[in-house]
């Protein structure tokens, strides 16, 4: 268009009109209010954590300073402390020692296994090598984890193919020597903590390698190509840049696998000895039992577990890299 | 004396793209040497290929007479100033600085005060308690020149350091970088696509396109002497002119180059031979930049400011010393 037929149009106006409308003038509104446009996307979302969510966990946590009457069974409305000193009694501290120590091992070997397979999607799988990374990853997530369960109770049974392997590799003596060491040991590796650690082990396997992939796929190659230049060796830079900036992830992930452990109640009912764990303690007393003040008082552990590992990471430095 | 760095016939293929192709480089000891080329010549790769980043898919890499390929980069005393500085965003500044001395095992007490002393040398005394993310990019950059330097290398290279950085606080980091190099000695390799900061801080200058060397030489020859189109092109603005305008003007049929400065503007009627029209005409402050057609040939001139510049669409005669047109031998 040359300047003359430019000239002859009408000019067109510098501030054009609104569009009209009810979307013309929301859309107006939302540009001069963007507030008004988070509050609106935010309130349902809010309400139903706010209240449904946070209120009923509430609820349930006020439960805890109620006490069970010991004769009659009813729970008594009076705010009192004897239902923390009951968790405190030997049998349920057991429980909860139990539960933690399993939790932190599950969470320790998560992250040792998890940190080689995220790292090489984070780092070297492309493509069609990352989609496969990504399936291998979440598929078992997309089946039912009562059948992973059962099939694992199988796998690890006396008759299971884990026994045929060791016994065909001539390894039964090992596994036996296992299976009569005090505690990790049973009857066989499906009654025993060890298969419980197994089982755990693979169902959170999932929620540590992703988190911990995605912290890894923010650092820089180059971070690792200039500590390699300054003279680091390959153990170096693992131990001084590598590690650090995963550590979010890696906290992230143990988030996750820390609280699944402490709040599963079907794993250890399924595979493992008839000792309780946290999560089967809640079960039984707000069940069966109907004691649901002490259920409560149950409940209160792994938020203050977690409250304290969260505090103890941060002090530790863990989040200084985000 | 044998050179600091030596390429001898090296390649890096990636696939079957030829990042670099068959170069042979001696950069001298203490010298400031600068590769420059636009982006995907080979320039970084070369760069890459000292500092060990990169193994040649074929010939022989020297670093002080030393054999490097196969070396990692850790065992190399040659350290790298990154393009983005590559911080580590997790230690504050002088544990940045100091990181080099602390994978060497160097004692903390002793390793902070050579933090302290690299950060004077760079103007930072004071900076060492900050994170790299509060830094503006020039401190980065000087953050991570000092921490390249800490472990005192043999050879610093600088992969296109001053890029990120605004043009006033690039032409102050030239003359630091600069000075910084006269004072320490070290041979500094410099890769860069701009030919102003080729041409002003380097000692030598080779022009790197698609994978191979163009041409070699001090930023005069680079400058005054190009041996081909591309260099001419590339570095500054000199004009390329086709062989049959050469012929006329000295009977050599080749490919030649005239730089701007060296065209004299006459007026129309002294008859100099090239008759030109003033196309455009851009103001530069001390110069006047004109576009000229010169029957049918795009020419640049400058003119300094103070003669009398003409109008665009004026018709004019060129002049210019026959011994300013350089024949380009390395042009077919």
């Amino acid at each position: 268009m040359n300047a003359a037929t430019m000239l002859d149009t009408t000019p067109a106006p510098a501030i054009l009109a609104g569009r009209g409308g009810l979307f013309g003038r929301l859309s107006d509104l939302f540009w001069r209010r963007p507030r008004f446009l988070l509050l609106l996307l935010l309130a349902p979302p809010l309400l139903w954590l706010g209240i449904v969510y946070l209120g009923s966990l509430f609820a349930l946590l006020l439960q805890s300073f109620f006490s069970i009457d010991e004769f009659s069974g009813l729970i008594r409305y009076e705010p009192t402390l004897k239902t923390y000193g009951e968790l405190l009694q030997p049998a349920n501290l057991d429980i909860i020692l139990r539960s933690i120590v399993m939790a932190a091992l599950v969470t320790l070997a998560s992250g040792v296994v998890a940190f080689p397979i995220a790292y090489y999607a984070a780092r070297y799988a492309r493509g069609k090598w990352k989609a496969l990374f990504y399936l291998g990853v979440m598929l078992p997530l997309w089946s039912s984890y009562l059948v992973k369960v059962y099939a694992w109770k199988l796998i690890l049974a006396k008759e299971g193919i884990l026994n045929w392997l060791f016994a065909e590799l001539h390894l039964t003596w090992l596994l036996d020597a296992w299976l009569s060491l005090p505690i990790v040991g049973g009857n066989s590796l499906s009654f025993s903590y060890t298969g419980t650690f197994i089982v755990f082990l693979y169902a959170w396997m999932p929620f540590m390698i992703l988190p911990t992939q995605a912290a890894l796929e923010r650092v820089p190659a180059n971070l690792l190509e200039a500590s390699a230049d300054l003279g680091a060796t390959p153990g170096q830079t693992f131990r001084n840049v590598l590690f650090p900036l995963a550590v979010p992830g890696l906290v992230a992930g143990s988030i996750f696998t820390f609280s699944l452990t402490l709040g599963d109640y079907i794993i250890p009912q399924i595979i493992g000895t008839s000792r309780l764990f946290l999560g089967q303690a809640v079960y039984a007393h707000q069940g069966t039992a109907g004691n649901i003040p002490l259920a409560a008082a149950f409940t209160v552990v792994p938020i203050v577990v977690m409250g304290l590992y969260l505090w103890m990471a941060k002090r530790m430095g863990a989040f200084d890299a985000l | 004396m044998t050179p600091a760095v030596s390429f001898q016939a090296i390649s890096r293929h990636f696939g079957r793209v030829k990042a670099v192709d068959r170069v042979d480089l001696d950069i001298a000891r203490g010298e400031f040497f600068a590769m420059l080329g636009p982006s995907g010549s080979g320039k970084t790769t070369c760069l890459r290929l000292i500092a060990g980043f990169e193994q040649p898919t074929a010939g022989h890499i020297e670093i002080f007479g030393e054999t490097a390929e196969g070396v990692p980069p850790y065992r190399r005393n040659v350290n790298t100033v990154f393009q983005d500085y590559a911080l580590f965003p997790h230690l504050n500044v002088a544990d940045n600085v100091a990181y080099g001395l602390m994978v060497r095992g160097v004692g903390r007490r002793q390793r902070m005060q050579r933090a302290a002393e690299a950060l004077d040398l760079v103007q930072l005394a004071g900076y060492g308690e900050r994170r790299p993310g509060q830094l503006s990019g020039g401190q980065r950059q000087r953050v991570a020149l000092a921490r390249a330097l800490i472990n005192e290398p043999k050879v610093l290279l600088l992969d296109e350091p001053l890029g990120a950085l605004d043009l006033k606080l690039r032409e102050q980091m030239q003359e630091e970088l600069k000075a910084l190099q006269k004072k320490l000695g070290i041979t500094f390799v410099f890769v860069t696509h701009d030919q102003g900061e080729a041409l002003s801080m380097a000692d030598r200058v080779a022009v790197f396109n698609e994978g191979r060397v163009m041409q070699v030489g001090t930023p005069q020859e680079i400058y005054q002497r190009p041996v081909s189109r591309f260099v001419a092109d590339f570095v500054g603005s000199s004009n390329v002119v086709p062989p049959d305008f050469v012929e006329r003007v000295c009977g050599k049929r080749a490919w030649g180059s005239l730089r701007p400065e060296a065209i004299r503007i006459d007026p129309p009627e002294r008859g100099t031979g090239v008759n030109a029209q003033v196309l455009s005409s851009s103001y530069l402050g001390a110069a006047t930049r004109l576009t000229l057609d010169a029957e049918g040939l795009r020419l640049q001139a400058t003119v300094p400011s103070g003669t009398t510049v003409p109008q665009v669409g004026e018709a004019v005669a060129l002049g210019f010393d026959p011994d300013a047109l350089h024949i380009m031998e390395g042009e077919a």
